[in-house]
């Protein structure tokens, strides 16, 4: 808070609150020099919020890792080296003697009774596949699809939630819609569509790009309820304000109506939804494969890598421990951000 | 209340058949032989008969109808034969699994006491623990407490279950071997040191059901507190002499559990839900390890009725959790 233009109103405000003084808190709203846009506002808001900005540094960091990191390490995640396979990560230097931990990060390859490698600090699986390459590959998928799956559910979420609050004949049905939707058990349900529709979409556009449409498009199709009801509520009471009676007033058609007045309004809730959206998303995503219903094992995802590495729990752990870190590490930090978000878009909190 | 009761109750059942529907004709629509497994060398014909034994020769409608007769009429009748010892449902065809070629019920009941005791025990442990970190942590708002408690529950909430419950079985079976990883049903208590076993093999994934619950009623508990410490209402019992413990824990706490008791209501169907990611991590064969398998088996009445089970907690727990706020909150009569 930094900003002179900003702290004048919320000085105002607490002083407001503590005395019904209202005169006084006029004068400084008139003195501010350049009208700013409100995003700002938002942003110097949600930088007050320490773990909503460390939840986006990270997940700026992790987004930055997955899409440079091919660039980096040039490792293929489906390259076989089985000459290297069951290399440890590097980290289990650390259960050596205190004395050979140093030299075991320095030449690790005349560690005693370990095999780690530099070449593949992470260690590698049971077929010689380097694991952090595997990581940076499936990290790309997981996000992918925890973005693309909730661009699909806030579609369909606002679509809905927007034709609902906007036109009184439609809202009956479609709510009644949402509330059969809700009634769904999603999960199992879930696990059966991907049973049913993996080998035909398969099939019809090839391994990978068949389970990424099905998976996308289940969690997509499951998840747009939330949405829909927080915006068809949002709508309702936008349309009664004297705004939308105004441009009614001139002959706004309906569409432009939605386009140019309600849809700005409802931004931040939509905001709040997509990030909880992706963090959805990328659970589901993978305990679908944790369940072994989703992507297959050579097109490794966060989540396939864990259950993969179930099977070697016992001799090594950090097949499960690093994929889970991570999964929970980025939805950990999108749900901050979500966090963060709610309170910066409350005009209520905004300003204090 | 009871004319709102008995309407949505009625309107439940509308519901229940839309569902059920919806399940049946995903399950119609797919792609994906039954008989797929059966041996090439089979001639066509018998494969037909085999069909036909296992109902599928009919059009769907049909299945359909016979399906909803046997799960709405037919197995109530066995469990009321089974209770009163009477004969109603004698040599009347129940919905038989594909797998094992038994009544589904009769697996469902066996699978029951096990989902039972590991989920229901972690949702209640999860309440139990939930609300007081709630309270305090609202009540000593930007504390230390509250810092550390709504992080924990941030935590709690995002890490998901497959990953918790792999960690600790990372840390606690295999590097400490304290509990055992894989979750004994056939094992009995009869003694106290088979209890010890029972508790050993029960805190592992009771744990790690009752972090993942209690993270996110915790949340809500804290929301709901703030949200009423504030009001005027508070003030004027403050104002009136009254002591602190009884400002917070009769007058704010009374009022804050009332969304807080729906959204536990409502969560217990979710916990059947998530539960078959638990099951699957501890192996406790209970009713998700059984959706699991029947899906991979391509078991489909066996998924049916599961999914079928599922739909009705959610819808049953829905309504209770409508009627729970009428009559929590006065204000909410519906009438």
């Amino acid at each position: 808070m930094t900003d002179p233009a900003i702290n004048a109103p919320s000085g105002a405000t607490s002083a407001g609150a503590a005395s019904p003084a209202a005169p006084v808190a006029e004068a400084p709203v008139q003195a501010r020099a350049t009208p700013r846009n409100q995003w700002w506002d938002v942003w110097d808001q949600f930088r007050t919020h320490r773990g909503a900005l460390l939840g986006l540094a990270c997940f700026l960091l992790i987004v930055v890792m997955v899409v440079l990191g091919p660039l980096l390490w040039r490792l293929d995640a489906t390259f076989i080296d089985i000459r290297a396979k069951n290399t440890r990560h590097i980290v289990a230097c650390f259960g050596l003697d205190w004395g050979a931990i140093i030299s075991c990060f320095l030449n690790p390859a005349e560690a005693e009774g370990l095999k780690v490698s530099w070449a593949h600090p992470l260690g590698t699986d049971q077929l010689g596949r380097d694991i952090l390459a595997r990581m940076i590959s499936g990290g790309q998928v997981s996000l992918a699809v925890g973005m693309t799956a909730m661009a699909l559910a806030l579609i369909v979420g606002t679509g809905i939630g927007v034709l609902a609050g906007y036109f009184k004949r439609l809202d009956g049905l479609l709510m009644r819609f949402t509330d059969l939707f809700l009634a769904l058990p999603l999960l199992p349900l879930l696990l059966v569509i991907i049973m049913l529709f993996r080998d035909p979409l398969r099939a019809a556009f090839g391994p990978a790009e068949g389970i990424f449409i099905l998976i996308v498009f289940v969690i997509g199709i499951t998840s747009w309820m939330q949405t829909a009801r927080i915006v068809r509520g949002d709508v309702l009471a936008l349309k009664e304000r004297e705004f939308v009676l105004a441009a009614r007033s001139i002959g706004t058609p309906s569409r432009r109506m939605v386009t140019r007045h309600i849809l700005p309004n409802v931004m931040s809730p939509i905001m709040v939804s997509a990030t909880l959206g992706i963090a959805n998303a990328i659970i589901t995503e993978s305990a679908l494969s944790f369940l072994g219903l989703g992507f297959p094992s050579d097109f490794p995802t966060w989540g396939r890598l864990l259950f993969d590495g179930t099977d070697y729990l016992q001799q090594y752990p950090e097949r499960v421990v690093w994929p889970g870190v991570f999964i929970s590490l980025a939805v950990l930090s999108v749900n901050y951000i979500g966090d963060g978000l709610r309170d910066a878009l409350d005009p209520r909190i905004r300003g204090r | 209340m009871l004319n709102f009761t008995i309407r949505r109750l009625l309107l439940s059942v509308p519901v229940l058949v839309i569902i059920s529907f919806v399940i049946f004709m995903l399950l119609e629509l797919a792609p994906g032989d039954p008989m797929a497994n059966v041996p090439l060398t089979v001639p066509p014909e018998v494969k037909e008969k085999m069909r036909e034994a296992l109902g599928l020769g009919e059009p769907w409608h049909i299945r359909f109808v016979k399906w909803l007769i046997q799960f709405f009429v037919v197995e109530p009748q066995v469990l009321f034969d089974h209770v009163f010892g009477t004969g109603f449902a004698e040599d009347k065809l129940r919905v038989i699994s594909w797998q094992t070629r038994s009544p589904v019920m009769d697996i469902v009941v066996q699978r029951i006491p096990q989902t039972l005791w590991v989920v229901g025990m972690s949702y209640v442990i999860g309440v139990l623990i939930a609300l007081p970190i709630g309270v305090i942590s609202a009540y000593k708002q930007y504390s230390i407490f509250d810092q550390i408690g709504t992080f924990v529950s941030m935590i709690g909430f995002s890490v998901p279950t497959f990953f918790s419950g792999v960690l600790l079985i990372v840390i606690f079976s295999v590097n400490l071997g304290w509990f055992p990883s894989i979750y004994d049903t056939t094992h009995k208590v009869n003694d106290w040191s088979s209890f010890v076993f029972q508790m050993k093999q029960m805190i592992m994934p009771v744990s790690v059901l009752a972090l993942y619950n209690a993270a996110q009623i915790s949340r809500f508990m804290r929301a709901s507190m703030l949200d009423n410490l504030n009001q005027d209402y508070v003030r004027t019992a403050r104002a009136k002499g009254m002591t602190e413990k009884v400002v917070v824990l009769v007058h704010v706490l009374r009022n804050s559990m009332i969304p807080v008791v729906t959204v536990i209501a409502l969560g217990v169907p979710q916990v059947f839900g998530g539960a078959i990611i638990t099951e699957q991590v501890f192996k406790v064969n209970g009713l998700g390890q059984l959706l699991i398998t029947a899906i991979q088996a391509n078991d489909l009445p066996m998924v049916q009725t599961l999914t079928f089970i599922f739909a009705v907690l959610i819808v049953v727990f829905n309504l209770v959790a409508d009627v729970l706020y009428g009559v929590l909150d006065p204000r909410i009569r519906y009438d």
